[in-house]
């Protein structure tokens, strides 16, 4: 989680032009570092060839809207690097 | 902008197309007068057209691109009426609701632009838009190509 976090944090700081220090677990993406649906797409590539996943967005952003799940749930740092972690690990197993 | 779809690589997951510029248009009674050329914006669009029908084709005409966003776009040289271009782009990057690729396109084989593009992918928003890409991809020969 904590080199999970790092990685993405760098990867969101690069893309996004926010001072790393600003980046903690418990910051919103969207909410707190003012990132975009249309910056995430470029943080998503980012993270996708960095852990050789596929972050699920089309799921999320559908979920979202249909109110089945909260922004925090996908897009607070933390939960948001929990989910990586999880998908890495069924790529790893696929 | 795109007439017609020469190759569909889905194995490379590229696509090669052709665009003849017309010889009059309103379009160069603006830009420029006395000195017509096709506008950056419109080759642009011809680059997002090729990398659209190469990922409708990928998905199987399931679902929809649409262009987000454009970066390192580069206008190598001026493009005037009546020219045949060659267009190709090539999927850099498949995501879940989003792709992105690279385009350039060629006049005489010289680049004359090229560029990255990223879609959003979605569901078709409306049957009319499905019905009039289900057309368009006959006219162009994509089906055929695939």
């Amino acid at each position: 989680m904590s080199n999970t976090f790092e990685t993405v944090a760098a990867i969101i700081s690069e893309t996004s032009d926010i001072p790393l220090e600003e980046i903690n677990p418990e910051s919103n993406a969207m909410e707190d570092l003012g990132i975009d649906s249309l910056d995430f797409l470029d943080i998503a590539f980012a993270i996708d060839k960095a852990f050789g996943i596929k972050i699920p967005l089309a799921s999320w952003t559908e979920e979202l809207q249909a109110g089945n799940a909260k922004v925090e749930d996908y897009f607070l740092m933390k939960n948001l690097c929990a989910r990586i972690d999880e998908l890495a690990v069924a790529a790893q197993e696929s | 902008m795109i007439d017609s779809v020469e190759t569909l690589n889905s194995h490379e997951a590229s696509i090669i197309a052709c665009a003849h510029v017309p010889d009059q248009s309103p379009v160069f009674e603006g830009h420029f007068p006395g000195h017509a050329l096709v506008p950056g914006v419109l080759l642009i669009e011809t680059m997002a057209q090729a990398s659209g029908y190469l990922i409708l084709a990928l998905n199987e005409f399931r679902s929809m691109p649409f262009l987000a966003s454009v970066k390192e776009a580069k206008m190598r040289t001026f493009v005037p009426p009546d020219a045949d271009l060659i267009v190709t782009a090539a999927l850099e990057h498949e995501g879940s609701g989003y792709a992105m690729t690279k385009a350039h396109i060629t006049q005489d084989g010289k680049k004359v632009c090229d560029a990255q593009l990223t879609f959003r992918i979605m569901p078709f928003p409306s049957k009319d838009l499905e019905r009039h890409m289900t057309m368009q991809v006959e006219k162009i020969g994509l089906k055929k190509a695939n």
